[in-house]
């Protein structure tokens, strides 16, 4: 089957699999950033937004982003820089496989929420694991970015 | 992974129920979650996404939830998470993450009846009605009780009321599942407790819901409850707690949660 969305603003025609899931069609069409580490919808690596929502595409069937707007880190690189020199400033990254998912549940928060207080920020990002760091480097981080003490 | 043969996206219920008597295997799609993690092979997957399912609203004095709102839609819609103190959130906000919750769907998770399920437990203290398109309307703990038939679950209903609620449940750690939750609420001096993930369905605790609804509220008296709760249920071992970790766990929470509802009643 045949389906038209949006990608990082630009409109796309792509041929899919009726069973096929989100994050498997983008990596298959460049979006390689787009990372998969579990069965069980339980990691969030593979985060994108969908609507300007975060979704977890492995667990989103392609045909559902028929006439929707998906965005991958690559479609919001300049903020995702900005706020990945900060995770490296505070040793918040090891190997990094978690960061393109987390990084764009980071940016949804701050859509999402005005001045979020720890227990929100933490609430938020619950959804991302992290098997390298321990997760005080990325809150700090966070707390740094998005300007909250 | 399951593999699905069809798809359809029908533009009307009726259209969807038709496919899914036809034949055996096709099966309704919610948000995909527990789906994907069979082996199950659909014949044809039925998309509900074009039937507008998605809502949360009111409808004469009765909050409807539409099968194909989320998790996060629940946590966040205003009429949702301002009624009942708040519970319908609080059930589901330790799901997973945000993420998890933007996909997983309403109707699923209550048509599904998981043991687990938090947002069960919270629903059988309120007046929940389940609205299924071939079996029509019933109370959610009929439903519970009903063996498994081949139906679409429409939407619930709440009907909405001046009742003060409280939840919580016990996890080892954030986005597990629980070890146990429990609900209470209060309506006109009647009090419902339910508890779920026992491991096994939530239930109500209808011997102690009782003997609260009947008595003076004093301080023995909750104690009391909290261990007839404790007592008449049954409780199971797995992975997460021993049968006897969760009895003992009971008596405690619905003590807290009875001790909560009489402070949001006071306040
Ligand atoms: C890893 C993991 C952890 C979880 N942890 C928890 C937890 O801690 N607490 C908790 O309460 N829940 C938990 N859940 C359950 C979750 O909240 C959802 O209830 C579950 O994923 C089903 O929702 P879904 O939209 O993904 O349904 P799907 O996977 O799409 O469907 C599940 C079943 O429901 C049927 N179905 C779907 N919609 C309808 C409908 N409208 N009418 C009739 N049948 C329908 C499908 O045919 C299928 O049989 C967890 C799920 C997963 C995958
Ligand atoms: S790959 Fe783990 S949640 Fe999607
Ligand atoms: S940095 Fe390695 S998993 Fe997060």
């Amino acid at each position: 089957m045949q389906i038209e969305l949006i990608v990082n603003d630009k409109s796309v025609t792509w041929d899919i699999e009726k069973d096929e899931f989100l994050a498997d069609t983008l990596r298959a069409h460049g979006f390689l950033s787009v990372k998969k580490a579990c069965d069980t919808s339980c990691c969030g690596l593979c985060t994108v937004w969908m609507d300007g929502k975060p979704v977890l595409s492995c667990s989103i069937l392609s045909m559902r982003a028929h006439g929707k707007k998906i965005t991958t880190i690559e479609g919001v690189a300049q903020a995702a820089e900005e706020f990945a020199h900060i995770l490296t400033a505070e040793g918040a990254e090891q190997c990094g496989f978690c960061s393109p998912g987390f990084i764009m549940n980071v940016l949804a928060m701050k859509n999402e929420l005005d001045n979020p207080t720890e227990d929100e920020i933490i609430h938020y990002l619950t959804g991302n694991l992290c098997r390298c760091t321990g997760y005080m480097g990325q809150l700090r981080a966070v707390k740094t970015y998005l300007g909250v003490a | 992974m399951f593999t699905v043969l069809d798809m359809a996206q029908p533009d009307k219920l009726e259209e969807a129920f038709e496919i899914l008597a036809k034949r055996k295997n096709n099966t309704i799609l919610g948000g995909c979650a527990f789906l994907k993690m069979s082996k199950k092979r659909i014949g044809t997957g039925i998309d509900l996404s074009r039937l507008n399912l998605d809502y949360i609203r009111e409808d004469n004095g009765f909050i409807a939830i539409g099968a194909m709102a989320t998790l996060r839609d629940l946590e966040t819609n205003a009429l949702s998470r301002d009624a009942f103190g708040g519970i319908l959130s609080q059930s589901v906000r330790n799901i997973i993450g945000v993420q998890f919750r933007n996909g997983v769907t309403v109707g699923a998770s209550v048509y599904s009846r998981y043991g687990f399920s938090d947002l069960l437990t919270a629903l059988l203290v309120l007046d929940t009605e389940v609205e299924l398109y071939n079996g029509g309307r019933m109370p959610l703990q009929d439903f519970l009780q009903k063996p498994y038939e081949k139906d679409i679950l429409v939407q619930l209903r709440i009907e909405k009321s001046q009742r003060s609620a409280a939840f919580s449940s016990f996890r080892k750690s954030a986005s597990d599942f629980a070890v146990l939750n429990v609900a209470v609420s209060s309506l006109d001096h009647q009090w419902t407790i339910a508890v779920g993930a026992r491991p096994g369905r939530a239930v109500i605790a209808e011997t102690a819901s009782r003997a609260l609804s009947q008595g003076h509220l004093s301080a023995e008296e909750l104690e009391a409850a909290a261990k007839i709760a404790a007592d008449e249920l049954s409780f199971g071992t797995n992975t997460r707690g021993t049968a006897g970790y969760r009895k003992a766990l009971c008596q405690v929470l619905v003590k807290r949660g009875i001790m909560e509802v009489l402070q949001c009643k006071s306040n």
